[in-house]
């Protein structure tokens, strides 16, 4: 809140910035802006530029650096006992700290004192932030203000720094990739340490309760993702069987048969079905789905489990519908009219002419879609977490129940919070196959459909 | 001769007939086939929509139960002194049980009394206690009030549960059944507006669980999000479509911003995890990490409807500008950006409904944990309306049920009013060059 206010002030003092640059830019120019290099607001903003900008860079280094400084001050200032205790320890102290500073109280008369100093800190070190960055912004203004001249290029070089701006968000993108694999690696290479690579990758068990006492039978506990990739193919797959007839034969009604009302209609419906939340289709699977495939299969005599594989990826199957539809639809009308006319031109009847010319002709960019498509569904999450199991069995029997990848690396997480044990740095293993796999599928998905597009264009 | 020509000929034309034939029937069921897609898929829709409407319309409703209260002196404020901390932690629930008793049953055993208080809810307790700290005039006084009946009687009334006396599962026994059948014989229950489901935070017992604060917390996420991934997105766009040479650099970029539009959200919650929770140190369960994550989520939507919207822009507009003498950037700034924006803004819309739709990733920062207040800021740990969908899929409570669908009922009117914003905005301001 403090910071808001702070930062508030210095948009403000920014802002007064601007308006004295303009004013000054007017008084430089004896009233007669057309002598000005550049428009007077451009000297406004190159004012309000050097006044903010310093101040922002100081507050900011403060935001990152504070929460560390103050830490190592109040460990400095705790009892020489405390100091020495390992880092976990450390951790729990400076935690306790905290929350006694902010007004829990605390049985420790050495902690209360130490969460006495962590609020004098603060408050000291907030105050300093204060007087440094208005200074920095004051004085930042005043330079700027004393150098606006008439021959003062102020328009590029308010235009410099927007394109530095532009630049630097246009690279937002790649650190989040860089983010998310070494985020990703470096996690997952803790846990390649403790759990060897070809047990993760070749592994045919996957039990990762670990017990808590380390002689215990079983303790080490079992990291083969083999389990959990078959089950994530085998809900995959259903998915597929279910999405890809529907989701094609919906793209070919709609681009080559339906009249304009029928599209009107069915096109919408589609995107709804698109905007649904998965966590509500989650909601569908397990409390409508699950229990009609379960009774349905007893009624034949078949034993279903509650969590079966097949309630999860029939719905999983409905949520991929519009995907594979709104791609087939775009490739099939990508179709040249003229290899159409060739076919109906040679007699043929109109499913004649979409299974032997449209279809084959659109073949790569449906297959890119598909492609797609089972990347989503390797991916998604909340419909398998919600309708699917938690035990890894090595089955591919749609009526039992499997678990997935990503049920495991929500399992394993939530609720988690230490990161020294297998348990949650498996996750972190998992996310990185996981990116791998759908990074892969989209890669080739996308080469296949860009390969197509090249022979019409 | 003539004759076997003959035959052949009315052979042949046989053949072609009965193929002909053959060819139109594939071709009928072809198309039958392709518009039964498209209804089965159609109907799903209908079915999901139809089967969380049917359970959760209830959700919106109450059960309420009228019952005599004495506030009795003795034990409100047994010394008279009318102390206010005397009045707040006074045993409300004892008046609340003593009225029960004095209507549906004159025993005093614990069994019944357990069975009384069992009907309503830990809620009336504190609606008396609020009553009284505002007025304790009422001490002493007796009154017929409207109390808040527990999940169980509620579900029973709601006909959710079946109600035969002597049926195995039930969640009432045939004594509490009986007590309801008189109650309402005297007309002593009504169902009202379900306003605690409004404007309550999440609970233990479903009929004081409200989605409130989960509402509050998507409002601050989206917030966030907004603000970091709407400035960035369309820097982004513009400097890719306006300003960018064409070279591997860029090209990098625009591999990088495609494939993270594909990359699991649950991967982006593995990034958040790592990045802001373990290395900078960010409060776990806040809106202000699920805004970031999510901010990243949508980035990759928001810049390629914003490239889409600056390419429709005609180079005609670009050129007039120019030859007016306007720098890159004021073309951009003046001309291009105001004739791109709404497009742009359809875009963010679009990719904000996508945000608040999404689970996976507030799952990794720790936003499924149990909170009952309503935040207050970004930094407060909080819900979100999909993990809170989410959090009650899971409760065993057989009320729940109704409570789930009822908030995804107010999450899809969310999506739907946001998407008809975007629809909207795009008929309004689209041109055609």
């Amino acid at each position: 809140m403090q910071t808001l206010t702070l930062a508030a002030i210095l948009l403000l003092l920014s802002s007064f910035a601007f308006r004295l640059g303009r004013k000054r830019a007017f008084a430089v120019s004896a009233h007669e802006p057309r002598s000005l290099h550049s428009l007077p607001g451009y000297y406004g903003s190159w004012v309000a530029l050097w006044c903010g900008l310093p101040a922002f860079a100081v507050l900011i280094a403060w935001l990152a650096l504070e929460p560390t400084l103050v830490r190592e001050l109040v460990i400095t200032d705790l009892p020489a006992a405390m100091q020495t205790l390992p880092a976990e320890r450390i951790d729990i102290l400076i935690n306790e700290v905290r929350n006694a500073a902010q007004g829990h109280a605390t049985a420790n008369p050495d902690l209360a004192a130490a969460a006495e100093h962590y609020n004098r800190l603060r408050q000291v070190s907030f105050a300093a932030v204060t007087a440094i960055s208005v200074a920095i912004a004051l004085a930042g203004a005043a330079f700027a203000y004393r150098r606006v001249q008439p021959a003062l290029r102020a328009r590029p070089r308010v235009e410099s720094s927007i394109t530095v701006f532009l630049v630097a968000s246009s690279t937002v993108a790649i650190f989040t990739t860089i983010g998310i694999v070494l985020s990703l690696l470096f996690e997952a290479l803790r846990f390649f340490q403790m759990v060897g690579f070809t047990d993760f990758l070749f592994g045919l068990n996957w039990s990762p309760q670990m017990s808590t006492r380390s002689d215990q039978v079983g303790s080490s506990g079992a990291f083969g993702m083999i389990p959990l990739f078959t089950g994530t193919m085998l809900i995959s797959l259903i998915s597929m069987v279910v999405a890809l007839p529907l989701g094609l034969f919906s793209a070919i009604y709609m681009s080559e048969y339906a009249q304009p009302r029928v599209r009107a209609v069915a096109k919408p419906a589609l995107e709804i079905l698109a905007g649904i939340p998965t966590v509500v289709f989650g909601f569908f699977a397990v409390i409508t789905v699950a229990p009609l495939i379960h009774s349905a299969g007893e009624m034949i005599g078949l034993s279903v489990a509650s969590e079966s594989a097949l309630a999860a990826g029939f719905v999983m199957g409905i949520t991929l519908i519009p995907l594979i539809s709104s791609l087939s639809d775009d490739v099939i009308t990508a179709v040249p009219h003229s290899l159409r006319e060739g076919a109906f031109g040679l007699g043929a009847t109109r499913s004649e002419c979409i299974r032997q010319v449209v279809l084959p002709a659109a073949l790569p960019g449906i297959v890119g879609g598909v492609l797609l498509a089972v990347s989503r569904a390797i991916g998604e999450t909340m419909i398998v977490v919600m309708a699917a199991g938690l035990s890894a069995k090595l089955t591919f029997n749609p009526l039992e129940a499997v678990t997935t990848v990503t049920v495991q690396i929500v399992t394993l997480l939530v609720g988690d919070t230490e990161f020294d044990s297998p348990k949650t740095l498996a996750a972190f293993a998992l996310g990185l196959m996981l990116f791998a796999i759908t990074l892969a599928l989209n890669v080739v998905a996308l080469h296949i459909v860009q390969k197509y597009r090249e022979k019409y264009d | 001769m003539t004759e076997m020509i003959q035959t052949t000929a009315t052979r042949t034309a046989e053949t072609v007939a009965a193929r002909l034939n053959r060819r139109y029937t594939a071709e009928r069921r072809f198309r039958a086939l392709g518009l039964g897609a498209i209804l089965l898929s159609v109907g799903f829709l209908a079915v999901l929509l139809g089967s969380i409407v049917d359970k959760g319309w209830t959700g919106f409703l109450q059960t309420q139960i009228a019952v005599e209260i004495a506030f009795d002196p003795q034990v409100i404020d047994p010394e008279g002194t009318r102390d206010p901390a005397t009045l707040d932690t006074a045993d409300y629930a004892a008046l609340v049980r003593a009225g029960m008793a004095a209507r549906l049953s004159p025993e005093a055993d614990r069994a019944t009394r357990r069975d009384l208080s069992a009907l309503v809810s830990t809620m009336a307790a504190d609606q008396l206690r609020a009553m009284v700290t505002a007025d304790p005039a009422l001490i002493g006084s007796r009154a017929t009030l409207w109390l808040l009946a527990s999940d169980k009687l509620d579900m029973v009334v709601k006909g959710q549960v079946p109600r035969q006396v002597g049926a195995a599962g039930n969640a009432l026994n045939d004594r509490q059944l009986g007590w309801l059948a008189d109650l309402e014989q005297a007309h002593q229950t009504r169902k009202t507006f379900n306003t605690t489901f409004f404007t309550a935070g999440d609970s233990r017992a479903p009929e004081q669980a409200g989605i409130w604060g989960a509402v509050v917390g998507s409002f601050f996420s989206l917030a966030i999000t907004l603000l970091v991934s709407f400035p960035l997105g369309v820097a982004t766009a513009v400097y890719l479509e306006e300003f960018a040479p064409i070279n591997r650099w860029t090209n990098l970029i625009e591999v990088n911003i495609n494939n993270l539009a594909a990359v699991p959200s649950v991967v982006f919650g593995l990034l958040g995890l790592a990045v802001f929770l373990n290395v900078f140190h960010m409060p776990r369960s806040a809106p202000l990490v699920g805004g970031l994550v999510l901010a990243l989520i949508c980035l990759p939507t928001i810049i390629i409807a914003g490239r889409a919207a600056l390419k429709a822009v005609p180079p005609s507009i670009r050129q007039a500008a120019a030859g007016l003498g306007a720098s890159p950037l004021q073309i951009v700034a003046h001309h291009v950006l105001p004739l791109a924006m709404p497009g742009m803004l359809t875009g963010t819309i679009l990719g904000m409904a996508r945000a608040l739709g999404e689970t996976a990733p507030l799952l990794m920062i720790g936003m499924v944990a149990f909170i009952v207040d309503i935040p207050k800021s970004p930094l407060d740990p909080s819900a979100v309306l999909p993990v809170q969908i989410y959090l009650w899929a899971g409760s065993p409570e057989r009320a729940f049920v109704e409570k789930t669908s009822a908030a995804i009922m107010v999450l899809l009117l969310f999506l739907v009013s946001m998407n008809m914003v975007a629809i909207v905005l795009r008929k309004k301001f689209e041109r055609r060059w």
